[in-house]
């Protein structure tokens, strides 16, 4: 017997992973995965980091060779899907063709969060979340030298970090009052404050954006205080939008992700989710979170082809990421919500390398660890097992 | 083309061709081997390709970089041959390896 046809939407490192997935547990009909960026899947986080600084080539982006799914038979099918049709059991593709599935993925993703202010339309106004972008900023960096970068986030310290290393004028501009105020303490904002600014990269925090100006194309940043920025490209990184609409067209239950369960099933038992359009109640925080992360993403799907294939498997992987910026390699493990106090070990002040340890009664939930690698492995070996942890202990994790 | 065997905890082995140039982190990840995930993408970030290498072909292989041994230092599965296989950039005189696979990875 055979399993028939999955179906697997979105092409990236949840869908690629998923449907590799599919096979190592022992899926025996069809496997189709539909991708739209007609590519083979491909790494994403490299793009605001050694790809975009001209440090990586497109081939070592791509995430498995083309051999690889000929050889696994799974079906690499450039088209979009425009909607699920649940009650036939099928998906309709751009152009009207549809395809029968016996089981589905989801795993589209999210898109850049737009602008909606006035000259946002402009050309020479870029996002950054795919291979196609990245060659627009090419191509708009080779006009002028000036970028603007909306956003202080990850996503736009690191590409401050890229376009610098190319050699332009690099300005971010964040309307909180410090850079990653949203996921990190003030110390490690300062830290990253800092460093951009030692490089020569222009930091305005507190800086409200208010229009793009420019004939045609963007020539310069209007912020609320009447300030106007010169810019010959801007590159706006103001987080994500999860690509829920296939899902909740469908009819799924939808809550700023598709809802999956620990076995990455939505409401539908016949498809699962995974990756940045998947929300889950994680256990071990109590609440439903879309991650956006790449070892999320592959857990996740890992866990939704083993579902598929009947085989027991459970999300529970505790979330951890990355960034690169200049020679400085942040690593984080866990989520710090709800901290009451920071351990600091090192100095963020003057040091290039430092810990900022979060904890909550006295736990450890998360780290930032900066050029510690050290301290990022005992860090998620210490939160994922739940080990007791005293303050003693965190400020010589690291040492040799 | 030559090919490289990959051990897992418990005893299974899994063949892959040797594919020159590759790290051993890609050749896992292309031919499906189970237990390495190299969820970083090779960039010594998140310790998930953890490889022991058998102890014959330590010397031909070679022990773990600086960037490796601050990431397997702290790991309880580490063995005197761990490397991580991200950063390990395959020859053809690698014919025959044997790595074995740690319990679990970070
Ligand atoms: C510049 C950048 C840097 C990053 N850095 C890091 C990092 O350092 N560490 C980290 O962990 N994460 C990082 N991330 C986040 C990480 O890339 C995402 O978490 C990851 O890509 C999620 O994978 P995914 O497959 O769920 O979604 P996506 O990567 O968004 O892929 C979804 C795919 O589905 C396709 N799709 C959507 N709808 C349809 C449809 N209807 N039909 C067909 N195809 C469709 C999309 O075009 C896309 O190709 C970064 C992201 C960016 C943009």
């Amino acid at each position: 017997m055979t399993n028939g046809t999955a179906i697997v939407v979105g092409a990236s490192h949840a869908g690629a992973q998923l449907a590799a997935s599919l096979r190592q547990e022992g899926w025996d009909g069809e496997v189709v995965l539909l991708g739209d960026e007609a590519t083979l899947p491909y790494q994403r986080p490299p793009l605001s980091k050694a790809y975009l600084a001209g440090k990586s080539t497109l081939q070592e982006l791509t995430i498995r060779k083309a051999e690889f799914y000929a050889k696994q038979q799974i079906q690499l099918v450039d088209a979009r899907v425009e909607s699920i049709d649940r009650a036939r059991g099928r998906v309709v593709l751009e152009g009207g063709r549809t395809l029968p599935y016996d089981k589905l993925a989801l795993c589209t993703g999210g898109r850049a969060r737009r602008l909606t202010i006035p000259g946002a339309d402009l050309s020479g106004v870029h996002y950054l979340r795919t291979f196609a972008d990245v060659e627009q900023i090419r191509e708009s960096s080779q006009l002028g030298r000036r970028a603007v970068i909306i956003g202080g986030g990850y996503i736009g310290l690191e590409t401050a970090a890229s376009l610098h290393a190319l050699g332009l004028d690099v300005t971010v501009v964040e309307a909180a009052e410090r850079v990653l105020e949203r996921v990190t303490a003030l110390e490690v904002s300062a830290f990253y404050e800092r460093i951009h600014r030692d490089a020569g990269v222009t930091i305005h925090t507190g800086a409200v954006v208010e229009a793009l100006s420019g004939e045609d194309r963007v020539r310069g940043v209007r912020l609320a205080d009447g300030d106007e920025l010169a810019a010959d490209l801007v590159i706006v990184g103001i987080g994500i939008e999860p690509n829920t609409e296939l899902a909740a067209a469908a009819g799924l239950l939808v809550d700023d992700g598709v809802v999956i369960d620990d076995h990455a099933r939505t409401s539908d038992h016949d498809i699962v989710a995974a990756g940045d359009c998947a929300s889950h109640l994680m256990g071990r925080y109590g609440r439903r979170i879309r991650l956006e992360s790449v070892p999320s993403a592959g857990e996740q799907a890992k866990v939704a082809a083993a579902t598929l294939c009947g085989n027991d498997r459970t999300i529970r992987a505790l979330p951890w990421f990355w960034s690169d910026q200049y020679e400085v390699k942040l690593q984080i493990a866990g989520l710090n919500t709800g901290y009451d106090e920071v351990v600091l070990s090192g100095d963020p002040i003057s040091d290039r390398d430092f810990s900022c340890f979060y904890l909550r009664a006295g736990e450890l939930i998360a780290a930032d660890c900066v050029n510690r690698p050290r301290d990022f492995v005992f860090s998620k070996r210490t939160i994922a097992q739940g080990l007791p942890v005293d303050r003693a202990e965190l400020l010589t994790a690291g040492a040799t | 083309m030559g090919v490289v065997t990959f051990v897992s905890h418990d005893g299974e082995k899994h063949e892959a061709p040797l594919d020159e140039g590759q790290s051993l982190m890609q050749i896992a990840v292309d031919n499906m081997v189970p237990g390495i995930d190299g969820d970083c993408g090779g960039e010594a970030a998140c310790g998930t390709c953890h490889v022991i290498v058998d102890a014959h072909w330590s010397d031909t292989v070679g022990l773990s970089e600086p960037v490796e041994e601050e990431m397997l230092s702290m790991n309880p599965e580490r063995q005197p041959t761990s490397r991580l296989s991200c950063q390990m950039r395959v020859s053809q005189e690698w014919d025959g390896l044997i790595v074995q696979l740690p319990e679990f990875q970070m």
